[in-house]
């Protein structure tokens, strides 16, 4: 019996994600007295994960796993598992972890539960607590297949140091056939995207116009986060439909959400409930966003974000 | 083209959330039910193919008769007819098997879901019907073409869009983009009179398992006040994201 988790990377290199499955997967089969195995595909070098806590490294390599497809990731997952008697598979829900795992449980006759957001609170019934009703609420939930997959939601475990002496192993794995092929990616370049982003920068109508955009931006661009919106905005053509944030839009988990000139619909809040400290700027002490805020400044955007800006940036600069 | 369109029936967004029996069950008192907003692109998406290329669209529901006056919703949107598979699920797998054997038995060419209902979010039930039914899948669709059996198809990746091909028979796991939100249909006074004479078949389930239970809910610990900073201090607030927060 082992622990398997998905380490997935991009372009050779892992990310943050990967990094909180794999500490993710060490605590559980610590709980379990296993080992973790992490499994890697087309990653150029595999013993950053040693870090955090990887014993053991299966390494696939194969250009036609170049492009994700979730048919045959799930089956090299699927491989892996049955090759390393994995019991326990963890992957995170990122839009690709949430594409794979749902193939993998049937592969394996596994329960799946996704945006879990703590290690299980027991291993005998297996019991893990996730995220549900739009982030209004959590469940404990039993999984009762001899098989698990467990979907870790971003930024809820996070990243732990745990280094041990790992070794890594190339594994061949079957490349399945797929009727799905991806002919075209088009990837915004040169900016945060607001999966990735620790910090996001958001903001509304009460910003008058598109043109107003400019501060928000470069107030983005000081703290290294990206943009977003909320869903009038993007209605109104403003700003992409790319960075509506809300509960038919993007969720956003980042450690900080800066919400301006948002007056905090409800739709719009359950997008962002999972991050962790917000900050409202809005002219109305009525808006309903400040009783969901960590922090709060009553006064016009327009005076505000560009103190905001010049202050942050003397900030940075110290 | 048979198309078959997934329906869940989800408290609407504005509902408070609480649990009954100690924390075990939803109490879906007062609460309003709706059609799962992703649903709702998917059922517009299906509209658009029947009026533009022919089509028949069914819609289905896994629930208890509670769920009819959903279906009827979406018949009144202009679904051909209804299937509602009569039983309470537990998990996303007991849904995914009941909503296979449907697909098995009537022969449907494209089948669209919501990528995730808005009750439990477990996003696992297209993933889990495409590998049940080995219907090819593509989930996070925001865009999808059909000429003949060929599918061109768009989904969402972190920072982008990634454009594929397959065919038919497919599953699409659907979000906002499928269509626009400007673009979903309301339901009109016709619309609801015929919905009223539509076919909605109730059929029994197959039994199939679920993989996992709920043993308790919880609600998030209360959150403590705002703490309001002063306009002309945007030192401070900077000061307790870095010392406080520790966030920037």
């Amino acid at each position: 019996m082992s622990v398997l988790v998905f380490a997935d990377s991009s372009e050779g290199k892992f990310k943050k994600t990967a990094l909180e499955v794999v500490s993710y997967g060490k605590k559980v089969a610590e709980q379990l007295g296993t080992n973790v195995v992490a499994l890697t595909i087309n990653a150029s070098d595999s013993s950053e994960l040693y870090t955090y806590g990887a014993e053991k490294v299966v390494s696939v390599s194969n250009d036609a796993l170049k492009t994700f497809n979730a048919k045959q990731y799930a089956a090299v997952v699927t491989e892996v598992a049955k090759a390393q008697n994995a019991t326990v598979i963890v992957v995170d829900s990122s839009i690709d972890g949430l594409y794979v795992a749902p193939i993998i449980a049937v592969n394996l006759d596994a329960g799946c539960v996704s945006n879990v957001v703590d290690v299980p609170s027991s291993t005998s019934p297996f019991t893990v607590k996730r995220k549900t009703f739009s982030n209004k609420a959590f469940s404990n939930t039993i999984i009762s297949t001899e098989h698990k997959v467990i979907g870790v939601a971003k930024n809820s475990y996070g990243v732990h140091e745990n280094v041990v002496a790992g070794s890594t192993e190339a594994f061949d794995a079957t490349v399945v056939d797929s009727a799905v092929k991806s002919e075209k990616i088009e990837r915004i370049t040169g900016k945060v995207t607001i999966a990735d982003a620790e910090i996001v920068v958001s903001a509304g109508r009460g910003l008058k116009g598109p043109e107003n955009w400019g501060m928000v931006e470069e107030l983005a661009e000081v703290l290294g986060a990206a943009t977003a919106c909320s869903k009038p905005v993007s209605d109104l053509g403003w700003r992409p439909h790319s960075e509506h944030v809300g509960q038919t839009g993007k969720p956003v988990a980042s450690n900080l959400y800066i919400a301006i000139g948002i007056s905090g619909a409800i739709q719009h809040l359950a997008g962002i409930n999972a991050s962790k400290v917000k900050v409202v700027i809005n002219t109305d002490p009525e808006a309903p966003f400040f009783k969901a805020a960590d922090y709060g400044i009553v006064g016009d955007a327009f005076e505000v974000v560009p103190k905001l800006i010049e202050k942050l940036k003397a900030f940075k600069a110290s | 083209m048979k198309i078959l369109v997934c329906i869940s029936h989800v408290p609407d967004t504005t509902s408070k959330i609480n649990f009954t029996d100690s924390d075990t069950k939803f109490d879906t008192n007062g609460v309003q039910f709706v059609i799962n907003p992703y649903d709702e692109f998917c059922l517009t998406r299906a509209m658009w193919f029947k009026e533009k290329q022919g089509a028949t669209v069914t819609i289905v529901n896994v629930g208890g008769a509670e769920t009819e006056p959903t279906l009827r919703k979406a018949l009144a949107i202009g679904a051909d007819d209804a299937i509602r598979v009569n039983v309470n699920p537990t998990d996303g797998l007991q849904v995914a098997k009941e909503l296979a054997a449907v697909v098995k038995n009537g022969g449907y060419d494209l089948v669209l879901a919501g990528k995730e209902s808005a009750d439990y979010n477990g996003q696992m039930v297209p993933g889990m019907l495409a590998s049940l039914t080995d219907f090819n899948f593509i989930n996070g669709c925001v865009g999808i073409e059909v000429d003949g059996t060929a599918v061109t198809a768009t989904r969402e990746i972190d920072g982008g869009n990634e454009t594929l091909s397959t065919s038919l028979p497919l599953v699409i796991g659907g979000q906002k983009g499928v269509v626009e939100e400007k673009d979903l249909r309301i339901p009109n006074m016709r619309g609801i009179m015929m919905a009223r004479k539509k076919p909605l078949q109730v059929i029994e389930p197959v039994g199939g398992e679920a993989s996992t239970s709920v043993q308790s809910f919880e609600k998030p610990a209360p959150k403590g006040a705002v703490k309001l900073v002063d306009a002309d201090n945007v030192d401070e607030l900077i000061s307790l994201l870095h010392n406080e927060a520790k966030v920037i």
